[in-house]
């Protein structure tokens, strides 16, 4: 009796919890059919296809969405470079500093943004002269390349874990060199690694606000464009986009897990 | 460049780590540095800034003025971490052990927030939990709850939007933590005549407890940090310590007192850190972490 009221108190709990979860998403997406009256979207009032059809009628929007993936691209191409790099130093060579390169590379990770990015900013502030250094979609990158190497390193170095160094030996006992080896044994079967931690630099960076606020200057990237929007009224199309982005995000996943399983 | 490498074996890590690690010291420690130096400076954004050690007086001034933001500050972030353990205990322990092949869905859930912007959720909350909005509404409207009754704007409002937004944070090392454990020491704990209250008590709560370490540090840290849920859900009475940072950075330009409270800010939770560890036992650390 006490087993079977846990057992169904503990689904009712997850059912609960589940909800809890999902429900920002979907309003989200909810309210990007509403057709609010006036600027504000808080209340439902009707259902229309406009903004949808009319998605980037909001002026700045494009631009903004344009600015954030353009930024989110290249950081995630830098990070990954890299991080990969790194971490396949740290993980296939023993040499004195390890444990301390490790722990350096943890820091930023446990650095509250708000503090990465106020350093940022105070950098920047002081090597330039009064006005100052120029903040732009520039300073935008640096930030967000910095906070993505520590995460793409982690990532990549927690599937390297698993690798089976054996099969290097083969591919060198068959007489191919180091860098044949690497190219047609190590980088293909690390790859998925790759993509996972590129994966999460971009939707990490397409995503960030506060870093970005800290080094953005007037450059408003999609994030921005909420936050400043969030005063006078979200435009219900910046709901649409961040759905899409959703959509798209979670398209993402599901394909590389549907390859992943397929090899495997 | 190949030959030179093979002869010197030992230098290849180095030359692959050498990019990644410049990039940090390079904007990652040097701006530190920088902050530092920053808090003891004098002057304005017009004029200029200048250094002295007499400045230190900043932080003094700055602690004085803002106490009362830190401390709330340090009162969300513990409350959100205790909230967020709550809540994800139960969930962490469904889906290590009662999930079954819905394992992989319920993980992706509990991360599938992370694949909608971070403002629209925060906003997505406010319209939820609004004066009239659909969750106090129909409350107010059949007399459950008095009309002057609110959510928003309120320390209860900051604290769920925290909670939530690093809810996932505490959900998935918990989970690790559990799905470790060899289920044959609870068997063996019942075999004992261990009852399943006392097998969770003696086995699995002790063996979660890396996880629960991890979950914590992952929440309370960035939670410190906090300054949009308390913009975007609270009101001037709920200001915290993140929102004085991020509006005399970047409103006021008054970097110094600025950069002071980012200082003491880092120093508070690497302390809180510290006894969180010496309470717990540090082995739980280095498990929770490495």
């Amino acid at each position: 009796m006490l087993r079977w009221l846990g057992r169904n108190a503990l689904r009712a709990y997850t059912g609960l919890a589940l909800v809890y979860l999902l429900l920002p998403i979907f309003i989200v997406a909810l309210f990007s059919f509403n057709n609010p009256v006036g600027k504000t979207n808080y209340t439902w009032v009707g259902f229309t296809l406009d903004h949808w059809a009319n998605l980037f009628a909001i002026p700045g929007l494009l631009d903004s969405v344009v600015i954030s993936i353009r930024i989110a691209f290249i950081s995630t191409l830098v990070a990954t470079t890299l991080g990969t790099l790194a971490a396949l130093a740290l993980v296939r060579y023993q040499f004195r500093g390890r444990p301390a390169t490790s722990l350096f590379i943890f820091l930023p990770l446990a650095t509250p943004e708000i503090i990465l990015g106020a350093s940022l900013l105070t950098l920047f502030v002081a090597i330039g002269k009064p006005p100052f250094f120029p903040l732009n979609e520039f300073t935008i990158l640096i930030a967000h390349i910095t906070f993505n190497i520590s995460y793409v390193i982690v990532t990549v170095r927690a599937r390297l874990a698993g690798f089976d160094r054996r099969l290097e030996e083969a591919s060198a006992d068959l007489g191919a060199d180091g860098w044949q080896t690497f190219w047609r044994v190590t980088f293909p079967l690390i790859l998925p690694g790759i993509a996972a931690a590129g994966l999460l630099a971009f939707s990490l960076s397409i995503d960030d606000f506060v870093i970005t606020n800290f080094t953005a200057g007037r450059t408003t990237t999609f994030p921005m464009f909420v936050w400043g929007s969030a005063r006078i009224g979200v435009p219900p199309q910046v709901n649409a986009i961040g759905t899409i982005f959703f959509v798209v995000a979670v398209s993402a996943v599901a394909i590389g897990s549907f390859l992943q399983r397929r090899r495997a | 460049m190949i030959a030179f490498l093979r002869r010197r074996p030992g230098l290849l890590p180095l030359l692959l780590l050498a990019p990644a690690i410049a990039w940090l010291v390079a904007f990652y420690v040097y701006p530190a540095i920088q902050m530092l130096q920053a808090s003891l400076w004098s002057g304005t954004l017009e004029s200029g800034f200048t250094f002295s050690w007499a400045n230190a007086a900043t932080y003094s001034a700055a602690l004085g003025r803002y106490s009362d933001q830190f401390l709330r500050s340090i009162l969300y972030a513990a409350v959100s971490t205790v909230v967020c353990l709550a809540l994800a205990f139960p969930l962490a322990y469904t889906i290590a052990y009662r999930a079954g092949r819905y394992r992989t869905l319920l993980l992706f859930i509990v991360i599938a927030p992370f694949f909608t912007s971070f403002l629209l959720r925060v906003l997505a909350w406010k319209t939820v939990l609004a004066d009239d909005g659909f969750l106090l509404g129909p409350l107010k409207t059949i007399g459950v709850l008095p009309e002057e009754f609110r959510i928003l704007a309120t320390p209860v409002a900051v604290i769920f939007g925290i909670s939530y937004n690093f809810f996932p944070f505490m959900v998935l090392p918990i989970y690790v933590s559990l799905e470790k454990i060899d289920r044959r020491l609870v068997e063996a704990a019942k075999d004992l005549y261990a009852g399943p209250v006392r097998a969770f008590q003696r086995i699995t709560l002790p063996l979660a407890l890396p996880g629960v370490f991890a979950g914590s540090l992952l929440v309370f840290i960035p939670a410190m940090g906090d300054f949009v849920n308390a913009e975007l859900l609270g009101s001037v009475q709920t200001r915290l310590i993140g929102n004085v940072i991020q509006s005399r950075f970047l409103v006021n330009n008054d970097y110094p007192t600025a950069a002071a409270l980012s200082f003491m800010l880092m120093a508070g939770i690497l302390t809180a850190v510290f006894i969180y560890a010496r309470v717990l036992g540090t082995d739980e650390l280095e498990t929770g972490i490495g």
